[in-house]
C-alpha cells in the first residue's frame, strides 16, 4: 500500500476492482465505511460477482473476468476526451510531456521490437529522446505528436464505451457512470484509493492491470495524497515481509536485484544501476544503490567482504534465467531437474497451479522438507486420500521430513503489515510437544551443513564457512539481534561531513542516510534502517495518537522507509509547496522546510522552486504514464485475453493472449478451449477461511465445512443443476466433485454479443484438517503466469460444469 | 430482543463460539453462565500483545494465557481477543481472527518430527537429531554433486539449482533474513515466498 489503512476515510470515491475486501481483509474494510459515514465517500466494486464487498456499494458492476485493462483503458480513454484530469500535476509530476524516441511504435497488438521466435521485445525504442547531456526532452506544451500524453491518448482511443462493453460484457451506462464517479476526483481537493488484491495480479496480464489503475490515478493526480494511492492489500501476516527482506529468486534484501551471469563483476553488475537522473537536478535516489549493496554484503559477510574482493560478489549465486519462480520449479522437478526441496510455512500441493504436475513433481524428489505449524497435505502427497489425493506410496521414493514448528503465539519478532509498518509482537506460551522455530530449525540445518564442509570440503564451501553468525545464542539467535542485524550499525566511527556528528562504531543507525560503500557500514535491509537504533525498538512502540485523526499515527510501530507512511506525499502539496486539498494536508512547506504529520518524501530542506520531482526514486523525478523499458509486455498496458478465454481477442485475433508470457510446452498442451470448456472460473476466498490453514480449526471448519463452486441461476437451470446438488466441474487438467451453490451473485455477462457464464471456485480445501475432505481450486487451475512475476493465472481459465450424483461415502 | 450495542456484540460474538461452546457442554442458560465467569477467568490471565496470523492487515491482538512465566508453570492459552488499543482494528476481529485460539489448539498441530522413508506407507516418529543430520547430509550430497561454480561461458555463477526453497508467509521478518543468509551463502536460487499465492 501507498497509504495507510486508516487513510482510506479520507477518501471521496474508494474503487475496490480486482479484490473483495470486506470478506478476505474485513477489519481493514471497516476503513471503506468509514469513509462512506464520515467523509461521504462513494464505494464502486467492479466484480465478477456481486461480493459483500459490492453489497454494501454506492455503485456495482460486473466484469468478465481478465478484461480489467480494457475496462481501465476506457477509463482512461475517457479522462483524456473529457479533460478531467487534473491538469497541474500531470503536467508537472508526471512524464506526460516527455517525448519518446522515434521508432517506439504500437500495431495489431504489439510493440515495436518483438521477436516472435523468443516471444519477448527489443525495448530499446521504448523509451525517451534524450538531448545532448543525456536528459529526456520534453515538450511542455503537448503539442509533439510524440510526447507521452499524445501517445497516450492515441494508444486508447481504441477502447471505447463500445469496445469496452464487447469486451467485458459491463454494461455501457454502468462502465460510463462509473468513468463519471472517478473523473470527479479530477479535482485537486478530491481523491480516489484503489484497493486491489490477487483479483488482479493472479492474470498473465497482472502487473499490467496494476499499471493501468496507477496511470488512472496519476492523470487524476491521486497519488501521494491523503485518500488517495495504490493500495494493494496483501493477504499474508507477513507476505510484506517475505518480499521486503527478498525471499524472491531474483531477490535481495531491501528489493536490490540479485545479479545474473552477464554481470560478470561487481562494477559491471553497479554499471546497470547508475540511476543517473533523466531531467536536471532529479535526486534519483537509487543512485545509492552501491552504499545499499556493500552494507548488505558487509552485514552477511562481515569481514571476510573487503574492498579487495569487491565485498564478496562472487559469493552472491547468479541467475542464468530471469527467475526460479514456482512454475519453473515445478517444471524442472518434472523433468527429473530437481531433487530436494524445502517448504517452510507453505503448502504448494493446495496453493500451486495445476495439482497434478505438482503431485508427481513431488513425486520425483529425492527428498522434501517441511516445516509447519500443521499437518500440510504438502507433507502427506505420498499417501493415497483417495480422489483427493490418488497415491500409491509404495512407487513414490521421496524421503520425506515433517518438522513441527511454533505458530504466531510462541514467537516473538516483527511482521510487515500491508501498510509497511513493521510491528513487533510477543511470545505468549511455549508451542506443543517438541515443536521448535524456524529460526532454530534454519539454524540448525546451517550449522550441521557448515560442520560437514569443515570436516570434508566440498564444492565451493567459502561463503557457508565466512558467513556473519555472530549471535549470542549462535543455536537460535534471538530475533531482537537479527532485527539489530537488519537496520544495520557504524562498523567503525563515522563522521557525516555534513553535520560533523560522529556515529561510533558499534552503534545501530538511524537512517539509511548514513550508510556508506567503503564497508564502514553494515545493514542487512536498508529500508529497515531505523526500526531499531539506540533509542530501541521502534517497532514495539504503542503510542496511536494520531493528529487530526488522519489516519497516520506516526508513533505506532515503524514503517519503512524511514517511518514514512504516505509514499510520494511530496505530491500532496502543489508546486508551492501547498497541500492540494488544504483540509487534509499531508506535509507542506513552511518557507524554510517540509513540515507536515508525516515524513516528508523528498529532500526535507528542497525548496519547491527547485524543480524537484515528487517521484524520488524515478531517474526523472516524475510518475511514469509510460513505463520506459521496465515492462514486459509494452510502456502502455494493452488488452490480451486469458491464457483460456471462450473468446478472441476483439482488438487484435492474431494476437490473442499476452505475446510474452513464458508457456513450458507441457503446460501449453494442458490448456483447454472453449469448446470443451465453455465457463470462465476464476478463484476467491471465503471470509470463513484463510488459505488451507482455517480448515484445522474447529470453528471454521464447522462455519464453513466443505467444498463448493457458486454457479448463476441461469447456467444452473439450463445444466439442471439444483441448490446444494453434486456437480463435476473439470478443466483439461483435472476434475472436482463437489456441492453447487446455485446463486443469484453471478449473472451471465453479454461478450461480443454472447452470453458468458462465470463459475466461483473457493480455495480453501484439501484433505488434512478438520473439515470434509476436498479437492482444492488448483486442481483446475493452469500453469502459466504473468509475463512479469509469473503469478499463476488462477482468476480467469475455462472450466465444464456438469451435473453428477454423490460420490460413494468413502 | 432488545438489545444495548454492547451486549449486541456480546451476544454475536458468542454466537460464532458457540458451537465450540457447545462441543464443551455449555448449552442455552450455560452460555450466560458462561459469559459471566469469562471476566474472571482472564483476570488471572497474563496478556500478551501480538499480531493475528492471518491477512495483512495485521489486526492488534491481545492472547490471554494460563501460568505466570515461572520456572515450570506452563503457559496455557485460553482466549484471544482484538486489541482495543490497535489504530487500525480497535479492537475488532473477522471470523478468521475471532477463532485464533482454535488454530493455536488444534488438533492437527504438529509435536514431533516425523520421517517417511522411500516407499513408505507411513510417517515415523524421529528425533530433532535424526531429522536435522539427514537433512544436511542429503542437502551436502546433492549441494556437492550438482553445484554450478562456472557457466558454459566460463564465468562464476556459483548456484544451486537442484535443491529449492519456499519460504513461510507468516514467519517473522528476523526468521526471514536469517532464512535468506542461509539459503543464499548455500548457492540457492530456486527459491521463493508467497506473494504471488
Amino acid at each position: 500500500m501507498t497509504n495507510t489503512w486508516q487513510d482510506i476515510r479520507n477518501a471521496n470515491v474508494v474503487l475496490v476492482m480486482g479484490g473483495n475486501a470486506a470478506e478476505a481483509h474485513p477489519c481493514g474494510f471497516k476503513w471503506v465505511i468509514e469513509a462512506k459515514i464520515e467523509n461521504g465517500a462513494k464505494l464502486v466494486v467492479v466484480d465478477p460477482r456481486f461480493t459483500r464487498t459490492a453489497s454494501v456499494a454506492d455503485y456495482y458492476a460486473p466484469i468478465r473476468p481478465g478484461t480489467d485493462i480494457a475496462f481501465l483503458s476506457g477509463v482512461m480513454r475517457y479522462l483524456l476526451e473529457k479533460d478531467a484530469i487534473q491538469h497541474e500535476y500531470v503536467r508537472a509530476y508526471t512524464n506526460a510531456g516527455l517525448i519518446v524516441k522515434e521508432g517506439f511504435d504500437f500495431q495489431d497488438g504489439l510493440f515495436s521490437g518483438y521477436n516472435s521466435e523468443t516471444h519477448s521485445y527489443d525495448k530499446s525504442s521504448w523509451d525517451y529522446e534524450l538531448d545532448e547531456q543525456g536528459f529526456a526532452k520534453s515538450d511542455d506544451s503537448w503539442q509533439d505528436p510524440r510526447c507521452v500524453i499524445n501517445l497516450l491518448k492515441r494508444h486508447v482511443a481504441r477502447y471505447t464505451p463500445e469496445m469496452v462493453s464487447r469486451i467485458t460484457g459491463t454494461p455501457q451506462d454502468k462502465f460510463l457512470h462509473i468513468c463519471e464517479l472517478f473523473a470527479s476526483t479530477a479535482a485537486p481537493d478530491k481523491a480516489m484509493t484503489s484497493l486491489f488484491a490477487l483479483g488482479w495480479t493472479q492474470h498473465t496480464v497482472g502487473a499490467q492491470n496494476i499499471r493501468a489503475m496507477a496511470m488512472i490515478q496519476l492523470l487524476l493526480g491521486n497519488i501521494g495524497v491523503a485518500g488517495g494511492g495504490m493500495n494493494a492489500l496483501r493477504g499474508h501476516s507477513n507476505i510484506q515481509g517475505l518480499t521486503d527482506v527478498g525471499l524472491l529468486s531474483n531477490q535481495m534484501p531491501g528489493y536490490l536485484t540479485l545479479p545474473n551471469d552477464k554481470e560478470t563483476s561487481f562494477d559491471e553488475y553497479m554499471s546497470t544501476k547508475l540511476f543517473k537522473p533523466l531531467r536536471p537536478g532529479q535526486t534519483s535516489y537509487w543512485q545509492n544503490y552501491r552504499k545499499f549493496v556493500v552494507s548488505l554484503q558487509k552485514s552477511l559477510y562481515g569481514d571476510a567482504a573487503t574492498q579487495e574482493n569487491n565485498w564478496a560478489y562472487d559469493w552472491l549465486p547468479k541467475l542464468d534465467v530471469p527467475l526460479y519462480d514456482i512454475i519453473r520449479a515445478f517444471e524442472m522437478m518434472n523433468a527429473g531437474q530437481m531433487n530436494g526441496y524445502i517448504c517452510q510455512g507453505f503448502n504448494p500441493l493446495q496453493a500451486f497451479p495445476d495439482r497434478g504436475k505438482i503431485r508427481r513433481g513431488l513425486s520425483k524428489l529425492k527428498f522434501l522438507v517441511t516445516m509447519d505449524p500443521l499437518d500440510t497435505e504438502t507433507s502427506r502427497f505420498w499417501q493415497d486420500f483417495g480422489p483427493q489425493n490418488p497415491a500409491k506410496p509404495a512407487e513414490i521414493q521421496t524421503e520425506v521430513f515433517q518438522l513441527p514448528t511454533t505458530c504466531f503465539a510462541e514467537e516473538n519478532g516483527s511482521l510487515v503489515n500491508s501498510a509497511r509498518w513493521l510491528q513487533w509482537h510477543w511470545k505468549a506460551a511455549e508451542a506443543p510437544g517438541e515443536a521448535m522455530s524456524d529460526i532454530w530449525i534454519m539454524s540448525g540445518i546451517f550449522h550441521r551443513l557448515r560442520e560437514l564442509y569443515r570436516k570434508e570440503g566440498g564444492a565451493f564451501p567459502d561463503p557457508i564457512l565466512n558467513v556473519s553468525w555472530k549471535y549470542t545464542d549462535p543455536v537460535a539467535p534471538d530475533p531482537e539481534e537479527l532485527a539489530k542485524d537488519m537496520n544495520g550499525r557504524a562498523l567503525v566511527d563515522i563522521t557525516d561531513p555534513a553535520t560533523g556528528v560522529t556515529t561510533k562504531a558499534g552503534t545501530l543507525l538511524d537512517a539509511f542516510a548514513q550508510l556508506r560503500d567503503d564497508g564502514t557500514t553494515a545493514a542487512g535491509c536498508w529500508i529497515f534502517t531505523g526500526s531499531f537504533t539506540e533509542k530501541g525498538n521502534q517497532m514495539a512502540r504503542r503510542d496511536a495518537t494520531d493528529p487530526r485523526e488522519q489516519g497516520i499515527a506516526p508513533n505506532w510501530a515503524w514503517a519503512w522507509p524511514a517511518n514514512r507512511r504516505i509514499l510520494y506525499n511530496r505530491a500532496s502539496a502543489n508546486l508551492e509547496g501547498k497541500a492540494w486539498n488544504p483540509k487534509k494536508p499531508v506535509i507542506e512547506w513552511n518557507g524554510t522546510r517540509w513540515v507536515g504529520i508525516d515524513v516528508p518524501d523528498y529532500g526535507p530542506t528542497v525548496k519547491p522552486s527547485d524543480g524537484v520531482g515528487p517521484f524520488i526514486m524515478n531517474a526523472e523525478g516524475m510518475g511514469r504514464l509510460f513505463a520506459r523499458n521496465l515492462m514486459a509486455e509494452g510502456p502502455f498496458p494493452e488488452h490480451y485475453e486469458p491464457m483460456e478465454s471462450p473468446v478472441e481477442n476483439v482488438l487484435h485475433p492474431k494476437v490473442n493472449a499476452n505475446p510474452v508470457a513464458r508457456v513450458f510446452a507441457d503446460d501449453r498442451s494442458a490448456f483447454g478451449n472453449a469448446k470443451d470448456f465453455p465457463y470462465v472460473a476464476t478463484t476467491y476466498r471465503l471470509t470463513e477461511h484463510f488459505h488451507f490453514w482455517t480448515k484445522h480449526a474447529l470453528i471454521n471448519a464447522i462455519l464453513q465445512p466443505e467444498e463448493f463452486v457458486e454457479i448463476g441461476e441461469v447456467l444452473a437451470k439450463e445444466k439442471g443443476i439444483e441448490q446444494g446438488g453434486w456437480v463435476k466441474v473439470s478443466s483439461k487438467r483435472g476434475e472436482v466433485v463437489c456441492k453447487a451453490y446455485v446463486t443469484k451473485r453471478i449473472k451471465p455477462l453479454i461478450v461480443d454479443g454472447k452470453p458468458a457464464h462465470v463459475i466461483g471456485v473457493p480455495l480453501h480445501w484439501g484433505f488434512t484438517g478438520q473439515a470434509r475432505k476436498g479437492y482444492g481450486a488448483n486442481t483446475l487451475t493452469p500453469s502459466v503466469g504473468d509475463a512479469n512475476t509469473q503469478t499463476p493465472e488462477f482468476k480467469a481459465f475455462l472450466v465444464n460444469v456438469e451435473k453428477t450424483s454423490a460420490p460413494v461415502a468413502a | 430482543m432488545a438489545l444495548t450495542r454492547r451486549e449486541f456484540i456480546k451476544f454475536t460474538g458468542l454466537g460464532l463460539a458457540a458451537s465450540s461452546m457447545g462441543m464443551l457442554g455449555f448449552g442455552g442458560s450455560g452460555v450466560a453462565q458462561a459469559a459471566a465467569v469469562r471476566p474472571f477467568k482472564l483476570t488471572h490471565a497474563t496478556e500478551t500483545r501480538n499480531t493475528c496470523t492471518y491477512c495483512s492487515v495485521a489486526c492488534g491482538i491481545l492472547i490471554y494465557s494460563m501460568g505466570d512465566r515461572a520456572k515450570n508453570a506452563l503457559s496455557n492459552i485460553i482466549h484471544i481477543e482484538g486489541d482495543p488499543d490497535h489504530p487500525v482494528n480497535r479492537g475488532t476481529l473477522c471470523p478468521k481472527g475471532s477463532a485464533l485460539l482454535d488454530i493455536v489448539h488444534a488438533p492437527t498441530r504438529l509435536k514431533t518430527p516425523r520421517y517417511r522413508e522411500p516407499g513408505g506407507t507411513e510417517f515415523k516418529d524421529v528425533s530433532w537429531d535424526f531429522a536435522l543430520d539427514r537433512i544436511a547430509r542429503l542437502m551436502k550430497e546433492d549441494r556437492d554433486k550438482h553445484f554450478i561454480a562456472t557457466n558454459a561461458a566460463g564465468t562464476t555463477v556459483n548456484r544451486w539449482t537442484s535443491t529449492g526453497m519456499l519460504a513461510a508467509s507468516a514467519s517473522s521478518s528476523e526468521t526471514a533474513f536469517l532464512t535468506w543468509k542461509v539459503a543464499r551463502s548455500l548457492g540457492m536460487v530456486v527459491f521463493d515466498n508467497q506473494a504471488r499465492v
